[in-house]
């Protein structure tokens, strides 16, 4: 019973910090606690939440993905591209998430067969992307098609007086529901979760290593993929420039979301939580107005930094 | 006229160095060096020109030497980290505290330059003292015990600069990333005397033997006698201090520090560096001199690209590649597999440290229990 409930230890922990956090946003400012600040939370921390979500996969299964940003920004430039060239803007995102699939499919082909660290491949990922982006163009491209302009805003609703769901929101909380359901009720997620405990041990049970470690890098290729077709959402324009870092927010969140970096423990709703809470410190930083956004980063190293310690203290009696 | 003989000089001293190294770990990449400097010879017109003006040596070559001082002193302390078995993620951001620092108090608080930078590095070696308490002291994972101070640490550096870009003409500060000793510049002084201190320090003191002993395997070293909290306090420490100095060289060099981008992406490249050095990631052997040339390696396909006039934005993706293949090569699952396929060179890879093949049957290598 204890040891089932030291799982959930950094859940609840990363609840209460959201809580806390939201509570103390709404008491200072008159303003923060309506609905319409928190549906606003979602949108603008949509595309680093889905590519997140990728990112606690593999986090799961105790590697890392440092691909996320560039990633992001390559998409971003990609589709702002195709749809100037006239492309139908599904088959332009259909594409983009083949290449997120096929480029993560790749970078875990390195990792599983060849045996390379997951952190160096992912790396030159992180690379090659960010220059792929200025190989398409090298400024800032605007989206100027009816589907953003016209379809996009028809596909968000009211959720409560004066707060309007966006459909990035909405495709973030999909790609949440999506991945807990991978995770937690597939066999696809419980030998991820394996992998992350000892790969060792995974292997020796018999678990398909090859299939899953291939397979959870091309689905974290897919989310930074999807990351990216919603960060043109939020942005209508495609910079390959832009994003640098986002990685580090990614990877932030997920480990704020209270999954351990060490693989193997951590939950997909935790990560949603994490994602809020970030988004939340720059909204206070934000709603404050004097204090600087360098703030943010601190802030969130400190958190960061809080979590980690707490799983250490949490790992110990039961490692 | 006979604008080959220097060229012809440079050659020969390579071969020999090659030669000499030919049973060495870091043969490998001497001659990658070698390729792209091969490549340059033949393609890029001028690389190898070099100029005294002024009483000061200018070229291609003399300006690898210069911009890739920073990787190359980062690597110096990246190197026993990764030997331990852990990496440093915040030496990119313990440059920008380091450069802020220093330039802070000289402008706003008109310090002579050498308190700034005696205060700059004692900040550093601080800083790197941190995450070796994180990572010895709490037992953190170092990826992510380095990752706390990566993400505060430019922040931090910010609020030092009030997030203001600090420039600063004092002749000190700037001689450090600008100033020419006997003719060459003055960073390449620095990068050689780290290097020769460093290197005395731990090959004729057993700190090294220590340092490999951690990273092959903490316990087993602990029980033999070696502190290994200690060893790993001081090598994050190292790695703080060499940190703070590439920090300093980056700020002198463009004469101001920007918190936002002086060292981005440098931890990184510096962990390249040592990787193509051939130290593995893994822990366990360090190759010091290896991870400096490895840092030279990652300069000069930089200045080749740029001398080629690829733009710096593009410049990625060639690196990119060159990650990969390094990697591939270092992977000896991927060098038994070649060696079956090309016979010639299976007789040559076992002479440069592949391990038999007899001895790599897949199942061998997972039935090993984790670290």
């Amino acid at each position: 019973m204890t040891r089932l409930n030291a799982k959930y230890i950094p859940l609840i922990a990363t609840a209460i910090v959201l809580l806390v956090s939201f509570g103390t946003g709404s008491l200072l400012y008159p303003n923060f606690g309506t609905p319409r600040v928190f549906v606003n939370l979602l949108n603008d921390s949509a595309f680093v939440g889905v590519a997140a979500i990728g990112e606690s996969f593999v986090i799961l299964s105790g590697g890392i993905d440092l691909s996320v940003g560039s990633m992001i920004a390559f998409i971003g430039i990609l589709i702002a591209k195709l749809l100037q060239a006239g492309w139908d803007p599904f088959i332009a995102m259909s594409i983009a998430l083949c290449f997120g699939v096929a480029a993560g499919a790749g970078m875990g082909c390195l990792i599983h067969f060849f045996e390379l660290p997951p952190f160096l491949v992912t790396l030159a990922g992180l690379f090659c992307f960010r220059g792929l982006g200025f190989v398409i163009h090298q400024e800032s491209i605007e989206i100027d098609h009816p589907f953003y302009s016209q379809v996009l805003p028809q596909l968000s609703f009211l959720v409560a007086p004066k707060a309007v769901m966006p459909f990035t929101a909405m495709c973030f909380l999909a790609s949440v529901i999506f991945g807990t359901f991978l995770a937690s009720f597939t066999r696809f997620g419980r030998n991820v979760y394996a992998i992350g405990s000892s790969e060792n041990s995974a292997r020796m049970m018999g678990l398909p290593i090859g299939r899953t470690k291939v397979g959870l890098y091309a689905l974290a290729g897919f989310f930074s993929a999807l990351g990216g077709i919603v960060a043109t959402f939020y942005m209508q324009s495609g910079n390959p420039a832009s994003f640098v870092g986002l990685e580090l927010d990614a990877i932030a969140s997920v480990v704020i979301g209270g999954t351990l970096l060490t693989g193997g423990v951590g939950f997909i709703p935790g990560t949603l939580m994490g994602v809020l809470i970030l988004g939340l410190i720059q909204q206070i930083i934000i709603f404050n107005g004097t204090l600087n956004s360098w703030w943010t980063k601190i802030v969130i190293g400190a958190l960061l930094l809080v979590f980690i310690i707490l799983q250490k203290l949490i790992a110990r009696p039961t490692a | 006229m006979i604008d080959w003989i220097p060229d012809l000089i440079f050659w020969i001293v390579f071969c020999a160095i090659l030669f000499c190294s030919r049973k060495q770990r870091v043969f490998w990449t001497v001659g990658a060096l070698g390729l792209l400097l091969l490549f340059n010879q033949f393609f890029t017109p001028g690389f190898f020109r070099i100029e005294l003006l002024d009483g000061h040596f200018y070229g291609s070559l003399i300006d690898v030497l210069n911009q890739g001082a920073k990787v190359m002193l980062l690597s110096l302390g990246m190197v026993f980290v990764i030997a331990t078995g852990g990496v440093d993620l915040s030496v990119g951001a313990i440059m920008a505290i380091s450069a802020a620092v220093s330039s802070r108090l000289l402008v706003s608080e008109h310090q002579p330059a050498l308190i700034a930078v005696t205060v700059a590095l004692f900040i550093s070696l601080a800083a790197g003292l941190w995450n070796g308490m994180l990572v010895a002291g709490f037992g953190i994972q170092p990826i992510v015990a380095t990752l706390v101070l990566m993400v505060a640490g430019r922040g931090i550096a910010q609020l030092i600069t009030e997030g203001q870009i600090i420039n600063f003409l004092d002749p000190t500060m700037v001689y450090i990333g600008n100033g020419h000793l006997f003719a060459l510049p003055f960073t390449l002084t620095i990068v050689l005397v780290m290097l020769g201190v460093t290197l005395i320090v731990v090959r004729r003191s057993a700190l090294g033997l220590y340092i490999e002993a951690v990273g092959d395997n903490a316990e087993a070293s602990r029980y033999s006698g070696v502190n290994a909290k200690q060893v790993k306090l001081f090598v994050y420490t190292f790695s703080g201090f060499c940190a703070g100095l590439a920090g300093l060289v980056a700020c002198s060099n463009i004469k101001s520090a920007d918190a936002n981008n002086i060292g981005l992406y440098l931890e990184l490249d510096a962990i390249l560096a040592v990787v193509i050095g051939g130290t593995s990631l893994q822990g366990g052997r360090f190759y010091l001199i290896g991870a400096v040339i490895g840092g030279l390696f990652i300069q000069t396909l930089t200045t080749t690209l740029y001398a080629r006039n690829v733009s710096s934005d593009i410049s990625p993706v060639p690196k990119a590649i060159v990650i990969i293949i390094v990697c591939l090569f270092q992977s000896e699952i991927f060098r038994e597999r070649l060696s079956r396929y090309i016979r010639p060179l299976g007789r040559i890879l076992p002479w440069a440290g592949a391990r038999p093949r007899e001895n790599i049957s897949r199942i061998t290598t997972h039935d090993t229990p984790e670290r």
